[in-house]
């Protein structure tokens, strides 16, 4: 789900950088500082969710959860995923420091989409829920792997080939995340339905 | 395995200011992606070896971690060289391999591994805090500054906690496969591992407003341009401009 280091060309990693900026600077403009803590401990707890590996067939695949980041951080997801990317190219060198932009935004705007189409669903019934938060799961993988696509096309039509292959492998994984996202939503609905947006947070002793 | 916060581990490894170690990567990754040309792609390469040399990072663990970030790179080679037209090259049954293609697919391959390489050597052996402080200097937001540092502290704390749950499974007799069981599992210990994230995180909200928080981040952190650090940023400098000297010239 992220671009290596060196293949982009430099207009698209400009482009890419200048608008997760921008999704950046709105993600803190809207985050309480209240809720840094919060914010901070739910991107470590995705950041170390995504790393498992989950069967798929004869292979396996590992989750995303950038639909559910949307869900449960809204703008903020922005700088949450920066963070998370940040740590990845540290500790694992997924990434670097010019694609931070463009594989921020590859993430982040699904899941800033996902939350604005979907999020006004989850305290509504539970069958409605569950859609909304598969088609958020879906949607924001199967964007994220799009945005790669363009990314890559953008750079050079010949890659076309590579934009394809790139967004045929996401689909698997989008239906797996919408499931997981789904069964997510359904679990915090009835353990701590104040993570969710629209309700109050729960009281904590 | 994440590593676990150090306790210590000085404030500037190698000697070097860790805002000029920034600053260095910063401006040297923006250079070298911009690069097309065989001469400043070559001279981005060597400037990254070079900085590995410099700081001595030893090479087995560096070359794991770079074939690490090779699998990109490893399908763009499977499929590049046979989309770009031009002249074929190897010819693989009805695929024929074109000399741009490959040479593009070199390109690409050299210079991803230059700037991984610079990240290695610049920012990996960085101890967080300090790194994060630095970034507040160079002008990162406060509050971004704050997520980072906080995530960073937490982060090895959250993976044995998913670990724990993990194992609590695997002892109830839970093989992961492909079916809705598995798939219900990890969601419910996703699930449980964002509920404890969250109760952690009001009570470590709790415990930094009656350490003063305002919400604004405050850095008493003390960074010292020593002459090393100087002579560094400099050389860094006309290594940066002479690469882009060889990718124009070249």
């Amino acid at each position: 789900m992220h671009l290596s280091e060196g293949v982009l060309s430099g207009p698209v990693l400009v482009a890419g950088a200048a608008l997760a900026a921008a999704g950046t600077a709105v993600g803190l403009k809207r985050l309480d500082p209240d809720r840094i803590a919060r914010t901070a401990m739910l991107a470590g707890a995705f950041f170390v969710a995504s790393l498992v590996h989950v069967p798929l067939g004869p292979a396996s695949v590992h989750l995303v959860l950038n639909g559910l980041v949307g869900l449960l951080l809204g703008w903020p997801a922005f700088p949450a995923i920066v963070v998370g990317l940040v740590l990845q190219a540290v500790f694992f060198q997924f990434g670097g420091l010019t694609t931070l932009g463009v594989n921020t935004l590859i993430m982040a705007l699904p899941a800033v989409i996902g939350y604005g189409l979907f999020s006004r669903f989850l305290q509504a019934g539970r069958a409605a829920a569950l859609a909304a938060a598969f088609a958020c799961g879906f949607l924001a993988v199967l964007l994220g792997g799009v945005l790669v696509g363009l990314a890559l096309t953008f750079t050079e039509e010949h890659f076309f080939n590579v934009a394809v292959a790139v967004i045929l492998a996401h689909l698997p994984v989008a239906v797996v995340e919408g499931v997981v996202t789904a069964l997510c939503v359904g679990f915090l609905r009835r353990v701590q339905p104040g993570l969710l947006p629209g309700r109050p947070p729960a009281e904590v002793p | 395995m994440i590593p676990a916060p150090p306790v210590e581990g000085g404030d500037a490894p190698g000697g070097i200011d860790p805002r000029v170690r920034l600053a260095a990567a910063i401006g040297f990754s923006a250079a070298t992606a911009a690069w097309q040309r065989p001469a400043g792609i070559l001279a981005a390469l060597g400037f990254a070896l070079g900085l590995a040399a410099f700081f001595r990072l030893s090479p087995r663990p560096l070359l794991r971690r770079l074939l690490a970030a090779n699998g990109f790179v490893l399908l763009l080679w499977a499929i590049v060289p046979f989309s770009l037209p031009g002249e074929a090259l190897v010819r693989l049954g009805p695929l024929a391999a074109s000399r741009e293609g490959l040479a593009l697919a070199l390109a690409i391959t050299l210079k991803s591994n230059a700037l991984v390489l610079a990240l290695l050597a610049l920012v990996a052996p960085l101890p967080f805090p300090a790194a994060g402080h630095a970034l507040h200097r160079l002008g990162v937001p406060g509050k971004l500054v704050q997520l980072l540092l906080l995530t960073w502290r937490y982060l090895a704390l959250l993976e044995q906690e998913f670990h724990r749950l993990r194992r609590a499974a695997a002892l109830r007799g839970f093989r992961p496969r492909t079916d809705l069981h598995t798939y219900r599992t990890f969601a419910w210990l996703l699930g449980m591992l964002l509920v404890r994230s969250v109760d952690r995180a009001e009570r470590v909200r709790r415990a930094m407003l009656c350490r003063g928080f305002r919400g604004v981040f405050l850095s008493l952190h003390e960074f010292r341009l020593t002459r090393r650090s100087l002579a560094f940023a400099a050389a860094a400098a006309a290594a940066v401009v002479a690469s882009a000297w060889l990718e124009l010239a070249g």
